[in-house]
């Protein structure tokens, strides 16, 4: 049972891969870079592509600037004989969730899911004004720094946060990824030294911005026999919601997400103590917004793996944090996590997932 | 001001214009393809499971999901699997019409490609002619399929159909 009294069919996060995270691959094309991901995520738990009944990935043609890289990507997971397979134009954590789906109505075992993108390819921040409304929106050409920039302002006139906060957080992050060699950017610099970075777009200085990232991840995920089989410590999902803002900016209070809190409502957040949480919040000032819409106290663990202020490879980097937290828990570092995944201009959309462990 | 759009009636339509510059990263295995190009030769890989040869390879077995990792130096000379006799003319047309497009099955490869047939009348095209590559002059060489001029019959006997079946 899950919070909102719904019976949920257990499903277990069996192996979690991802590739090294950095700046610019330019020599592996996307198929190329995501084989040894795939091979590794079966690997891990010793299986094959013929052990999962559904496959399922997240990316997006905006990136590569070319259609169907979808399709192409799956020559790196081998489909032939044909495959029951499906993928969105979204993060990965999106792609987990069609594939629980699935498992919640009995229709599958198991499933690979996985996502892949090139942030390098083009100039991120104008493509990334292609996903705001094409009509009132797009047009203009607000680059996505400069929306950020707006909302992390938001949050200074509200009272609720500094330049010193987004330092600390930017300072935290990328320390704790020391830790985590799958990482971009890892180094322990202190806030204060930090907040001598020059303004990007104020008042985001360069720190409090994600780093652009080449990378590709994959989970599986298992129900069942398979899942006891394939670990011998299940991390299972006990919640799982994702909920959808208004496409238009203005008519949103930038410093708040409802969305967070309402999908975390129904995953069940506060059902229980939470050890860490992985949040994916690529802009500094975004992780307070998302803590505070989880309920989080200042008991948790943020970003432990370093977050997406240390590796924010798009399509994938939600992904990672359910990834991320599987891994702690499975590690035994952590009985209860919570996962979050964002899509969307200022924290649009957002996905929450609840991780426990047996 | 006010009365212009007033008069006006609503708007109907937007044009909004976009355009984005992106890199092309063509990979490690094709990388190698367009290199081969430039000698003047066909490059292929071979998967070291089910061991078919794919040219152009992407660098994995799309049945397999494995690295394909041994280079194949395939023949100049292929089938034409099948084919289509091009009568329309649109825009930015290269090639006078009627010209043939065929499906090219090269020695040694499992995977067949598209080319520009020629040097032959289009009513004599058929599946299952031998063809062969005529590259460019030396100089003019490069890792573009620009570097193939065109596939002509190289005058060896229809293949079987039994050779090429598999690859319609």
């Amino acid at each position: 049972m899950s919070a909102a009294g719904r019976t949920v069919r257990p499903v277990s996060i069996a192996s979690f891969a991802q590739s090294q995270n950095v700046r610019k691959d330019n020599e592996r094309n996307e198929a190329e870079g995501l084989q040894p991901v795939i091979a590794e995520v079966f690997a891990n738990v010793g299986i094959t592509k013929d052990d999962v009944d559904f496959i399922c990935s997240g990316s997006t043609d905006y990136l590569i600037g070319g259609p169907f890289s979808f399709v192409m990507a799956l020559d790196a997971v081998g489909v032939w004989p044909p495959r029951a397979e499906s993928h969105v134009e979204m993060d990965g954590a999106w792609a987990l969730y069609e594939a629980w789906v699935l498992f919640q109505e009995g229709e599958i075992d198991a499933a690979l899911v996985y996502a892949f993108g090139r942030s390098s390819l083009g100039d991120l921040n104008e493509i990334l004004t292609l996903q705001l409304d094409p009509y009132y929106e797009a047009p203009l050409w607000p680059d996505i720094v400069s929306l950020n920039a707006l909302q992390a302002r938001a949050m200074i006139d509200a009272g609720k946060a500094t330049e010193a906060d987004f330092a600390a957080i930017a300072s935290r992050s990328r320390r704790d990824a020391l830790s985590n060699p799958k990482a971009q950017v890892r180094h322990d610099v202190a806030p204060d030294v930090l907040l001598e970075d020059d303004y990007v777009v104020a008042p985001l200085r360069r720190h409090a911005l994600p780093p652009i990232t080449d990378g590709a991840a994959a989970i599986v995920l298992a129900a069942g026999d398979k899942a006891l089989q394939w670990s011998e410590r299940p991390v299972w999902i006990t919640g799982f919601d994702h909920r959808m803002e208004t496409h238009s900016l203005g008519a949103r209070d930038l410093t708040v997400s409802p969305s967070t809190a309402k999908a975390a409502e129904v995953a069940g957040v506060a059902d229980g103590n939470v050890d860490i949480a992985e949040i994916h919040a690529p802009f500094a000032h975004q992780e307070l917004i998302i803590a505070e819409a989880l309920g989080l106290d200042d008991s948790v663990a943020v970003n432990p793996s370093g977050g997406p202020l240390a590796a924010n490879p798009l399509m994938s980097a939600g992904l990672i944090r359910i990834g991320e937290a599987a891994s702690r828990i499975r590690a035994g570092q952590a009985d209860r996590a919570v996962a979050h995944a964002t899509s969307g201009p200022c924290l649009q959309q957002n996905l929450v997932c609840v991780l426990e462990g047996a | 001001m006010a009365d212009g759009t007033t008069d006006q009636g609503p708007v109907t339509m937007l044009a909004t214009p976009i355009s984005l510059d992106f890199e092309f990263t063509p990979g490690v295995a094709q990388s190698k393809f367009l290199r081969g190009l430039e000698r003047g030769e066909f490059l292929g890989q071979r998967c070291g499971t089910c061991g078919q040869v794919y040219v152009p390879s992407r660098g994995t077995c799309p049945t397999d999901g494995v690295a394909t990792t041994e280079d194949v130096v395939l023949g100049n000379s292929g089938t034409v699997t099948t084919y289509c006799v091009v009568n329309v003319p649109f825009a930015g047309q290269a090639i006078e019409i009627p010209y043939i497009c065929a499906q090219i099955l090269l020695d040694g490869a499992n995977l067949s490609f598209m080319g520009l047939l020629q040097e032959i009348p289009t009513d004599q095209i058929r599946m299952g002619m031998r063809v062969e590559a005529v590259w460019v002059d030396e100089a003019e060489l490069i890792p573009s399929l620009a570097s193939v001029k065109y596939f002509r019959p190289n005058g060896e006997p229809d293949a079987d159909y039994d050779t090429y079946k598999e690859y319609l």
